[in-house]
């Protein structure tokens, strides 16, 4: 019973992959399968139907804000609503990051987005719980560039 | 660094390839680039590599390969600069996984890396292998990754205890060297490092026992100061969310809290006082203080019992359920599944509130509320939520109707205190979601309602008035057209009053009227019109004044287009036309069907086949006691009907006459025998005896053997003469007419027809049996055999007795032998006459069984004959 995130995905509603990090190893088409899979399963559930579904043997607890869908896969007995808090600070650094950021943002700066992830998120377990303190460290880090 | 002469930006490549309208045109974008990335690596030219490798990445993200760029992320690792090592990992991260050979080329600039005096440049490493090394890397590389756990910068401090994270989970054996590196990450005062330490502890203790003994010795008593001083901690803006310090800290706290007090009392006492006050205090008005209780109750119910504790934690879920946030009702409504285990009274107090998430608007809530509710059912509050429960199958959904009425059926079965109750329920459940009802359930309450004699007339009675209502509920309709069938004359004679009843007027012709209505709706299926046909035989002889009158609705079926319908209409048209001195006796009011067996049966989902355990034994009037009918009824099983897969079912099925599947004649008796002997043995054994007995009549109609007072001879393949004063014998020409042989009448002992070669049936050291054949009326059907014994050996053979058995398709019909006694080298005779209904496409088949005394013992002989000529 691993207590990791499995991989987060941030999807359009037409399907399209805008960000996939993965932290169990899987075969490229396996992939493409998880991506698609989850996509059919978060695009279509109503807003009053509860955040998380289960996918598989797991887990995938999703939000979605403006056009993109988070999706995070955990283990079928971990903390629901931790990983909604988890998904909604990520969601807060990016718009901080990005000041107001919409989809194209992402889609742009793309390494960008995975290196604030790795910031937040390392071997499938967080890293950092304070907004500043990731802002922070992707400014120095951009200095280096 | 982005260079202006060689091939386009990275965004320039982005903005034309989103803005291809086709597939098509998007894969010429990418191929075009491609090309030129891979002519562009050919020439090693290290200035676009960072470029090149950003494209490929997007071109991956994308979903087409990448392979040929991988080497480009090891030159760029391997590179001096800090933005090419940059962008070497990230591409490593992305294109490969743990599982790829190439990934082992990184573990030198991996050491190296580990070892940089750039601290960014040590970070990167650290996250790379954190995020997808494999096992050897984990080894070759965890004592650098273990010496950095203590390095100076919190971030390298953080990253390096992820890092470990997943090289113990790679490498378990490694465990025991990061005990000490982590449990000093437990003192820290960064919550990224504080975080990450407890995450690391955390996977320590859940792969190596030791680990957890340590942590659990040196650390609780720290780790629960930790959480004390940071859920009483003042505002900290940069941690804040919703008013919880750190949520995210609090809830790695009390995870690790739970697995180290779990399983050991010590632990758990001194982690009381935290939990309960974390449960008391924490705000739970929005989502991430939900989070943090949640999370503290899931840690209440894993450690060691403190049942007020325990009494917190279910009300705090108990609250949840309440909650507007479905998201917090649905993990209430798990966690409270678990509950139950621990603390049944505790739950019980919040049946209500969980009986209102029956009727949440959400799916998945109603399903695990639904669950709940089964879970809490006891003797006491039973009809208390089978009222609330019925009450909401009423106005709920179509689609979740199938699933509450199975759940309120099996609710009701289980814990039914009286059997009026049960059938008030069952009834409720028919008429409002009847069509969901499976048929073992219906099955039930019909063994229920039988054998509740006291109640028959109520039932028939409330059964009537529900169908005048809910018509278009199956399986209601097929309950109440059997019952109106078995119980018709206490429905019109308003037999059994409760004194809760008010009496109604229902006429012989208001019953007839609903049976009839069952027949006639298009909607009504198969198995319903089969048992209104039955249950109309039954009324014409309970009802015998508008006899005419169903006797008119039974002959309009024959012409019916379903065979089924048409067999039956035929066959009680001639019970009701020619065989009225029969007819009561065979539609007699049936036998109490055994609760016991039938639940036994249900459970156990026994197929209602013949190769069953039970051999009762069957006596037969002779006085032989007849060896268990399972062997003789053995022949090619795939004549013989072995029921269909699902059980005791069919064991019900047979006595309402439903089963469909029998494609030979039955004739009109109630429970249409099948192969499922000892079944229905079981049945006649145990009901009383029949009491009919018309002159010549017999129950035992397929043999046509003449008076038994045996009810259990009624068996259609199983003959056996019957006392030699009784002869009855075939029938007059036409239509054979199985019942016919009922009235005695003159034999016919003609011998048209083809010859058919006589043969050895059966030869042994002792006894040779010889058949000749003859075709006696002009029904190609029927043949005549006769059976010649010859005793081969030189003692003499008493008890002679003969039996023999054939499959369903066949009819069989043994005429007393000549005599009993078989002297050395002499021979006895009998007369055997067999209808085959599959004539031209199957042949006689019969097994046999030969009964004798020797000397005073006795013997026993049997034998299958197959060698029939082909034809009969």
């Amino acid at each position: 019973m691993r207590l990791l995130i499995r991989f987060i995905l941030l999807q359009n509603r037409q399907g399209k992959t805008r960000l996939a990090k993965y932290y169990v190893p899987l075969e490229e088409s396996e992939k493409h399968k998880v991506e698609y899979e989850v996509h059919r399963l978060v695009v279509n559930r109503d807003s009053k139907f509860t955040n998380f579904v289960e996918f598989r043997t797991h887990k995938v607890i999703y939000r979605r804000y403006a056009g993109l869908f988070f999706s995070l896969c955990v283990d079928i007995t971990d903390n629901e609503l931790a990983y909604l808090e988890c998904i909604h600070l990520f969601v807060e650094i990016l718009d901080h990051f990005f000041s107001n950021v919409c989809e194209l943002d992402l889609v742009f700066n793309f390494h960008k987005v995975y290196l604030i992830l790795d910031e937040f998120i390392l071997a499938g377990e967080l890293q950092e719980t304070s907004k500043r303190a990731i802002i922070e460290r992707m400014s120095e880090l951009e200095k280096l560039e | 660094m982005n260079s202006i002469f060689s091939g386009t930006r990275l965004r320039d490549m982005i903005r034309s390839i989103r803005a291809c309208k086709t597939a098509a045109e998007e894969r010429g974008v990418v191929r075009k680039e491609c090309a030129d990335i891979r002519a562009s690596i050919n020439e090693n030219d290290p200035h676009d590599r960072h470029r090149n490798l950003a494209k490929l990445m997007f071109i991956h993200m994308l979903g087409y390969p990448t392979h040929f760029g991988q080497m480009e992320c090891l030159k760029l690792i391997a590179s001096p600069g800090f933005p090419e090592k940059r962008i070497g990992y990230l591409g490593l991260m992305l294109l490969l996984d743990e599982r790829q050979e190439v990934l082992m080329l990184v573990t030198n600039s991996l050491k190296q890396d580990l070892n940089h005096t750039n601290q960014y440049v040590v970070g990167l490493a650290l996250c790379a292998l954190g995020n997808i090394c494999s096992a050897e890397m984990a080894r070759d590389l965890a004592p650098e990754v273990e010496r950095l756990i203590q390095f100076r910068d919190p971030n390298i401090r953080k990253k390096a205890a992820l890092c470990s994270t997943r090289i113990v989970r790679k490498v378990p054996d490694l465990a025991e060297n990061f005990i000490n590196a982590a449990s000093s990450l437990l003192k820290e005062k960064h919550h990224g490092v504080l975080i990450t330490g407890v995450q690391l502890c955390y996977e320590l203790c859940t792969i190596n026992d030791e680990a957890l003994e340590y942590f659990r010795k040196k650390c609780t008593e720290g780790l629960i100061k930790t959480l004390r001083d940071i859920t009483n901690s003042a505002y900290q803006p940069e941690y804040d969310v919703a008013g919880i310090t750190d949520p995210f800290l609090h809830i790695r706290l009390l995870k690790l809290l739970r697995v180290l007090g779990h399983g050991d009392a010590d632990a758990s006492d001194l982690m009381t006082d935290i939990l309960a006050q974390v449960a008391t205090k924490t705000e739970s008005n929005k989502n991430a203080g939900n989070a943090v209780l949640y999370e503290c109750v899931e840690t209440i119910m894993a450690i060691e019992d403190t049942s007020s504790l325990r009494v917190l934690a279910i009300n705090i879920l108990g609250r949840f359920l309440s909650n507007r946030d479905n998201n917090i009702r649905y993990v209430a409504l798990n966690m409270l599944m678990k509950a139950i285990a621990f603390d049944d009274q505790a739950v019980q107090r919040h049946r209500v509130t969980i009986l209102e998430c029956v009727k949440d608007p959400d799916a998945s809530i109603r399903k695990r509320a639904l669950e709940l509710v089964s879970l809490l059912v006891n003797e006491n509050n039973v009809k208390q939520l089978t009222k609330e429960l019925i009450d909401y199958l009423e106005i709920s959904d179509e689609d979740f109707k199938e699933d509450l009425s199975a759940k309120i059926c099996s609710i009701v079965e289980k814990f039914s205190p009286e059997k009026i109750w049960y059938i008030d329920q069952m009834l409720k459940v028919l008429s409002e979601a009847g069509k969901f009802v499976k048929d073992d359930v219906w099955h039930a309450l019909i063994v229920v309602i039988s054998n509740a004699s006291e109640l028959h007339g109520y039932t028939v009675r409330a059964l009537y008035k529900a169908v005048l209502t809910y018509s278009e509920q199956e399986t209601l309709v097929r309950v109440a057209i059997w019952c109106i069938g078995e119980y018709g004359d206490l429905l019109v004679n308003n037999v059994g009053m409760l004194g809760i009843e008010d009496p109604i007027t229902v006429t012989e012709s208001d019953a007839v009227d609903v049976v009839e209505d069952a027949i006639t709706r298009h909607n009504s299926d198969m198995t319903t019109k089969a048992m209104a046909l039955v249950a109309l035989l039954k009324l014409s002889s309970r009802f015998p004044s508008i006899s005419e009158r169903i006797k008119d609705i039974i002959v309009k079926q024959k012409g019916s287009l379903l065979l089924e319908m048409q067999q039956r209409a035929i066959e009680f048209n001639s019970i009701v036309d020619r065989h009225k001195n029969i007819r009561s006796s065979l539609v007699e009011r049936m036998p109490v069907l055994d609760e016991a067996t039938f639940n036994v049966r249900r459970a156990g989902s026994l197929p209602a086949s013949v190769s069953t355990m039970a051999k009762p034994s069957v006596s037969i009037p002779n006085g032989v006691a007849a060896a268990p009918l399972v062997d003789l009824l053995d022949l090619g099983s795939d004549d013989i009907m072995a029921a269909p897969s699902s059980s005791g079912a069919d064991f019900l099925q047979d006595l309402l006459g439903v089963d469909l599947g029998s494609s030979s004649a039955q004739s009109g008796a109630t429970p249409g025998p099948k192969a499922g002997a000892d079944l229905l043995m079981d049945i006649l054994s145990i009901g009383t005896p029949s009491p009919a007995q018309n002159n010549t009549s017999s129950i035992d109609l397929l043999s046509t053997a003449g008076i038994n007072n045996n009810p259990s001879n009624a068996l259609d393949t199983l003959s056996s003469p019957a006392p030699p004063h009784i002869a009855t014998t075939a029938s007059a020409g036409g239509m054979f007419d199985l019942l016919d042989g009922l009235s005695p009448s003159p034999s016919k002992e003609a011998t048209n027809g083809p010859a058919y070669p006589p043969i050895v049936a059966y030869e042994s050291s002792t006894l040779k049996i010889e058949f000749t054949f003859s075709k006696p009326s002009g029904n190609p059907q029927e043949t005549n055999v006769q059976a010649t014994f010859i005793n081969l050996s030189p003692n003499t053979f008493t008890d002679f007795i003969f039996q023999a058995a054939v499959p369903k398709f066949l009819q069989l019909h043994l005429d007393p032998a000549s005599s009993n006694t078989l002297p050395a080298s002499g021979n006895i005779t009998q007369n055997l006459r067999v209808t085959n209904s599959q004539h031209g496409k199957k042949s006689l088949v019969m097994r046999m069984r030969i009964g004798y005394k020797l000397n005073g013992k006795d013997v026993l002989e049997e034998g299958q004959i197959n060698n029939f000529p082909r034809g009969l």
